[in-house]
């Protein structure tokens, strides 16, 4: 059965990461639904949350491959139930003096923020999940939204454990041995 | 842990490059200088490695492929940048579908020239990121000892693959301390190669179990070097196996129990055995589509027992009822300890019936071939080039004909004998193959077994392997045409044949090409003169000997499964389909 799924990705911070993955998914036939990447709480560690929509076993068969990247340290699929998700958006809608107050409303409503006021327009920041997002934007809609830009996905786990747990060193085997 | 360690004198990055090369292993290099890599090819004069100049860079990526399955040694090859690097993009694809374990060091432009498309550029890293295990850029000269080591290590380790270190020129240039590296740091790497013990009380539980049972060998059981103890299980269990095209030589051809190759060209018996078995014990092979055909309708009735070293590979193609992970010598070792306490415990298999049946398939429909009338059966040749060379020798081939015939009608023995390109299925690869392999393998003889299509893609290696004291011998299976894709416009095609006629018994002249090229150049075109002009080949050990034998261009590889068919309708020869009895399985 096809349904959202959401990768959390631990991988080494070094150039040409995010090109080793997203050319693994290219290659093996899934899209991308969203894509975030950022530093983490160690400066050698990026983390990646990817939603994909696929089915259960190519899922795995994806996971499998992704795990192969020597770069890659870690994956774990996130779902719903256990995790918190956020999407940030920033959404430029049609504001005249006639109807400012209403738009202020709405953005007090889904605790938006006002970041930029002009004579004919205002613009807002809303941090949410997914649905949150998308109830805004219905409601936002009737005003013209001019521009919009949102930014990938992030989820976090809840509870205390932590899933970026650093890996140990490999020792190097004793020269001649690696090519004995 | 290491007696190497640098003493972190100053020196360039060309220098660290080959004295990490050195404190790597490394004997031997195949490779060919040019601008980007040129500063490394100088400190390599004074090296104790033996670079050999190859005369194109496919030539060495496939002879650092050639010589890495004959020995089991990390294969090395060096090219410039842009061009250079890219002409590796074939033997680098080719290693990654064989894991075959590989260095490539390519050259790169300038750091500060990467990007603004300076001449000879290429991003050979991202050109080759889908192709290889792991692949570098260096731009910082100190980072080349790490960087060399742990490409050795991930090239050999694990499920062996090519690694690509690209290093700039200016890396190359530039000075830097040397020291070897003590540890490596790559916290998304660890290959898991021990089995787990759960897994292997249930892969034993249903051996036990099954009536009909199948050993299908693939090439990780060559990789692993688990011949012994394949032998061990094999023969403790009796259970009957099938060597695929990467396996081939893993088990002796000799031994009753082996049914010989499966897949689309594979033997009625091995074919056969698969389809009807009640379980498969998949030790290092990957479900290949030329292994299974048309999957909903590969071996309906088995349960699947699939042992490999990468997990991906296992449930990838074929739903999995015992995943093992691991490295299949291991995981044979346990299964035979598991199956030896059941044994003492009074449990063994029931295979009687099913090994009779699998038995008398093999004697009913063994590989054959019809003679012609007129002209040479080029597997006759094939056949004779076996006997008379032996098993101890080490044989390549292209890819095609030549190739499946090679698979069937020369009689391997052990290991690491039979050098192909199997997953890529790469045209040209048994020239510059042989030549590696006879450089990682002096003593033994070495045999190319190609085609007269795949010669005239890599033949200029001639002339290296003549240069450089590298007496390979070739048998061009000389059909004058491109014969599989001929065989296939013959059956699917209406015999409508579309470009695949070389005239190479015309021109080429390939004695002449090898008196050229500075080698023996010999020809036979009837059977009468086979033994001779082998043995005439066998004598001449100081110079490559190249024999053109002229046959007859309608052989077909048979028996074959049409492609996207299911192995059920196996041919052992045009329009003849094998007969089973149901009750005798």
């Amino acid at each position: 059965m096809t349904a959202q799924h959401t990768l959390s990705v631990l991988v080494e911070n070094k150039p040409g990461v995010l090109a080793r993955i997203s050319a693994l998914f290219s290659r093996r036939g899934f899209n991308i639904e969203s894509l975030a990447v950022g530093p983490t709480e160690h400066a050698e560690i990026s983390r990646m949350t990817i939603v994909v929509n696929v089915d259960e076993s190519p899922l795995e068969q994806v996971t499998k491959q992704l795990n192969k990247l020597v770069e890659v340290i870690k994956i774990v699929e996130l779902d719903a139930a256990s995790s918190v998700t956020r999407e940030l958006v920033m959404v430029k809608v049609g504001a005249t003096a006639d109807n400012r107050g209403e738009v202020l409303d709405i953005t007090q409503l889904f605790k938006a923020k006002v970041i930029d006021v002009a004579s004919d327009a205002i613009t807002m920041q809303v941090v949410g999940n997914s649905d949150k997002i998308a109830d805004l934007l219905r409601v936002l809609e009737p005003f013209g939204i001019r521009e919009l830009v949102q930014s990938g996905m992030v989820a976090i786990s809840r509870g205390s454990r932590s899933i970026s747990e650093r890996g140990k060193p490999v020792a190097v085997p004793v020269p001649p041995a690696a090519n004995a | 842990m290491t007696e190497q360690q640098g003493s972190g004198e100053t020196i360039t990055g060309a220098q660290s490059l080959v004295r990490s090369l050195e404190a790597a292993g490394v004997t031997d290099i195949f490779g060919i200088p040019g601008g980007a890599i040129l500063p490394a090819y100088d400190p390599l004069m004074d090296s104790s490695i033996r670079h050999i100049l190859v005369r194109h860079e496919q030539g060495a990526g496939h002879a650092a492929q050639g010589y890495a399955s004959a020995s089991g040694r990390v294969g090395v090859c060096m090219a410039t940048s842009g061009p250079g690097a890219t002409n590796l993009v074939t033997p680098i694809a080719d290693a990654h579908m064989d894991s075959v374990p590989m260095v490539a060091i390519t050259g790169q432009v300038g750091a500060a020239m990467i990007g603004t498309d300076a001449f000879q550029e290429a991003d050979i890293r991202g050109i080759t990121m889908p192709i290889t295990k792991h692949n570098f850029l260096v731009t910082d000269p100190a980072e080349i000892p790490m960087k060399i080591a742990e490409a050795f290590h991930i090239a050999s380790t694990g499920r062996p693959g090519p690694v690509l270190v690209d290093v700039t020129k200016s890396a190359l240039q530039a000075t830097t301390s040397y020291q070897w590296p003590t540890e490596l740091n790559l916290p998304g790497y660890r290959p898991v190669t021990r089995p787990h013990a759960k897994q292997i009380r249930e892969a034993a539980r249903l051996m036990l179990e099954s009536r009909k049972p199948v050993l299908y060998v693939g090439g990780g059981t060559i990789r692993s070097g688990a011949s012994k103890e394949l032998l061990t299980l094999a023969e403790l269990t009796g259970i009957p196996v099938v060597t695929t095209l990467m396996a081939r030589g893993a088990f002796p051809d000799s031994h009753p129990q082996h049914l010989g190759m499966p897949g689309m060209h594979g033997t009625v018996a091995a074919v056969g055995a698969l389809q009807k078995s009640d379980l498969i014990i998949s030790l290092g092979a990957r479900f290949d589509d030329r292994v299974t055909g048309n999957l909903d309708s590969f071996a309906p009735g088995a349960r699947i027992i699939h042992a490999d070293i990468d997990p991906a590979e296992i449930g990838k193609n074929r739903f999995t009822d015992v995943p093992i992970v691991g490295d299949v010598r291991e995981v044979l070792i346990d299964l035979i300890t598991a199956l030896r306490t059941e044994q003492d415990a009074g449990n063994t298999g029931d295979y009687e019936g099913w090994v009779a049946f699998c038995a008398g398939v093999k004697q009913q429909y063994p590989v054959g071939y019809d003679t012609p009338a007129e002209g040479l059966s080029p597997q006759y040749v094939i056949e004779r080039l076996g006997v008379l060379s032996g098993p101890e020798t080490i044989y390549t081939a292209g890819v095609g004909q030549h190739q499946m015939w090679a698979a069937h009608y020369v009689k391997y023995e052990r290991p690491n004998t039979w050098i192909n390109s199997g997953g890529l299925g790469t045209m040209g690869f048994a020239v510059p193959g042989a030549m590696g392999a006879k450089v990682a393998m002096p003593d033994q003889t070495v045999w190319a077994i190609d085609g007269d299509g795949c010669f005239q893609m890599t033949n200029q290696e001639l002339a290296t392997c003549a240069i450089n004291d590298i007496p390979i011998k070739v048998a061009i299976i000389n059909n004058e045409s491109l014969g599989m894709v001929r065989q296939w416009q013959t059956l699917f095609y209406n015999s409508r044949y579309s470009n695949t006629d070389l005239h190479s018994k015309r021109i080429p002249d390939f004695v002449k090409l090898a008196d050229a090229y500075g080698c023996v150049g010999l020809s036979c075109d009837s059977p009468g003169d086979v033994d001779a002009t082998i043995q005439k080949a066998m004598e001449i050990n100081d110079v490559p000997v190249v024999v053109d034998f002229r046959v007859h261009r309608d052989a077909m590889v048979w028996p074959m499964v049409a492609a996207g068919t299911s192995n059920d309708e196996i041919q052992y020869a045009r329009d003849l389909a094998p007969q089973f009895d149901e009750d005798d399985v």
